[in-house]
């Protein structure tokens, strides 16, 4: 086992996502108090090119191969499992996003090695690990058992600027493992529908949750809305349920914004929501529930019935 | 067309959660379970399958506290079999995908659906290790499934409203984010009817031979890092609050 850490560089359209420099700053502090290689992994077709944006690592890995030119789980679970298998790693990190959720789990079971989900915090020596679980109302640290440790982790924990810097690192090409008898195949992208309101551009946004409880009580958040001058957004339930177009969702999921004003409604803030509003100017938060973990990253908290304050700043505006 | 949705209770959020005296897991004692709601899209996107093209349905869940209740519920949502699996004595989810994967191994099926994650799956998501496990293709984070005789299409979401489409053929396991309606909902009643009319089978998990591969040492409430101001008072003194707030930050 060494002491190096892997970690697997995330991308989509030719951009390398944030999640990736996030996770290199937060292994090139574990690697410089640890004395291990920082190694990036990037997988794809013709990607080589976005290796000089990977400065932080001291090596690449670059795997390329024509089934690794879009996303597929199938093919990327396998070459990453191949890697980690030649390499061994300490420890690997993989975004806790719609990609890395396909794969670190296979990985784990494949190479028989532990695997911490949600991770949102790693000690220096990079032994411990905190899981925000329960609707980040809870963390949890934990260490791997064995010598080495994949990990998720979640977007937004760390700085991606950290993570940031050209360079030529050292590109050592690996061949892919066989993948001609993928059986799960990538198709299309299918870009979000222009919404009505690009939730995205607005500088107010009263984001409504669970706690509004009908879609028949969305009118008086449209009306606070109004009256601000902004627009209305909402958590990934209120989209389930179809009472708002997925264009206005916040978050993991839906859109990230940064807004000089966002007013949460009956919010109670998972992880999944704070990565996509957790940088705007001016978070109020209002809860019912006093423990709720959006108080956490709110500036101003208020805990009270939505059904009596929404009314209340209704008339006073 | 076979279908197996594995279930779980978690946690019902809405309550205070506790930690135990040993500062490592939750307090369980007075815990308010519910079905795992992504499990409960991944069980309305496999009955809609049934209610649009006809497949059998099966809930199976591992033994625990209020799982019988659980499972009749999926009973009388339209789930065709019930299985619970006994004998797991640890709690993390390659215990359980383990022993999914060991039931699941001896019965004919074309889909697995279940949960993209759950409040609790600390050591992952349950999906993806059983499928690994069964040595079956996997796609996660799915919003959306058609079928077209073992042909399976898949829509995945990536962040931003940005989604993929991706074919593969059955068998396949898939971790639903959301089913294309909402969960349907069933009346006490008729999950009372289930109890009488449905039976769960029981079978046990064999050898396992797995664990998280990892220890817990702590587990804590996330400190306020500097955390909100609260505004106190009634709704009106909190929306003069809010507004002078405002006001003063020039929003208003």
């Amino acid at each position: 086992m060494s002491n190096q850490i892997l970690v697997v560089v995330e991308h989509l359209k030719g951009n390398i996502e944030d999640i990736t420099f996030e996770m290199l700053g937060k292994a090139k502090e574990i690697s410089s108090s640890t004395g291990g290689e920082l190694v990036a992994l990037l997988m794809g077709s013709g990607a080589d090119s976005m290796t000089s944006q990977l400065g932080v690592a001291d090596k690449v890995i670059y795997v390329d191969d024509a089934n690794l030119a879009e996303y597929n789980p199938q093919a990327y679970c396998k070459t990453v499992s191949a890697v980690v298998s030649s390499t061994q790693p300490k420890l690997v990190m993989i975004g806790n996003t719609s990609m890395g959720m396909d794969i670190a789990g296979g990985v784990s079971v494949d190479q028989n090695m532990p695997f911490i989900a949600y991770v949102s915090g790693i000690s220096a020596d990079g032994n411990t690990v905190t899981s925000s679980l329960y609707g980040g109302k809870m963390n949890v640290d934990s260490s791997a058992s064995g010598d080495g440790c994949i990990v998720s982790v979640i977007s937004g924990s760390f700085s991606a600027d950290a993570g940031k810097a050209d360079g030529s690192p050292n590109v050592e090409t690996m061949a892919a493992p066989d993948l001609s008898n993928l059986t799960v195949h990538f198709k299309t992208l299918i870009e979000p529908e222009g919404g009505d309101v690009d939730i995205t551009t607005q500088e107010i946004l009263v984001s409504v949750g669970r706690g509004i409880q009908s879609d028949e009580n969305l009118p008086m958040a449209e009306e606070l809305a109004k009256k601000l001058g902004g627009a209305v957004s909402c958590s990934r339930p209120i989209v389930d349920s179809k009472w708002l177009a997925k264009t206005r969702q916040v978050g993991k999921s839906g859109l990230k914004v940064k807004p000089k004003l966002y007013l949460t409604l009956g919010i109670s803030g998972a992880p999944e929501h704070i990565e996509g509003m957790k940088d705007a100017d001016l978070i109020i938060a209002v809860n019912t529930d006093a423990n709720a973990p959006i108080f956490d990253y709110a500036h101003y908290g208020v805990v009270q019935d939505i059904f009596d304050l929404i009314p209340a700043l209704n008339e006073k505006l | 067309m076979n279908i197996i949705v594995p279930i779980k209770q978690v946690p019902d959020l809405v309550e205070e959660l506790e930690i135990n005296s040993s500062g490592t897991d939750l307090d369980r004692e007075w815990l308010k379970m519910k079905l795992s709601e992504f499990d409960d899209h991944a069980l309305e996107e496999a009955l809609l399958i049934k209610d649009n093209q006809g497949a059998n349905v099966t809930a199976i869940a591992l033994a625990s506290d209020d799982i019988d209740k659980a499972l009749f519920a999926a009973a009388a949502k339209g789930a065709d079999t019930l299985i619970k699996v006994t004998g797991v004595e640890g709690s993390s989810t390659h215990e359980a995908a383990k022993a999914l994967a060991n039931v699941i191994s001896n019965m004919d099926y074309d889909i697995i659906m279940t949960g993209v994650q759950a409040v609790d799956d600390r050591d992952g998501q349950l999906a993806v290790l059983l499928a690994h496990y069964l040595k079956v293709p996997h796609v996660s984070v799915v919003t959306g499934v058609e079928l077209s005789g073992n042909t399976v299409t898949v829509h995945k979401e990536y962040g931003g409203g940005m989604v993929a489409e991706f074919e593969g053929s059955t068998p396949l396991v898939l971790g639903i984010q959301a089913a294309k309606e909402t969960p349907r909902y069933v009346p006490v009643a008729k999950v009372r009817r289930a109890m009488k009319s449905s039976t769960i089978d029981e079978v046990n998990a064999g050898e396992l031979g797995v664990n998280s591969g990892s220890t817990v040492s702590k587990m804590y409430k996330p400190e306020s890092g500097g955390g909100a101001e609260m505004i106190g008072g009634s709704a009106e003194e909190q929306a003069n609050k809010i507004i002078e707030i405002l006001t003063q930050k020039g929003i208003k």
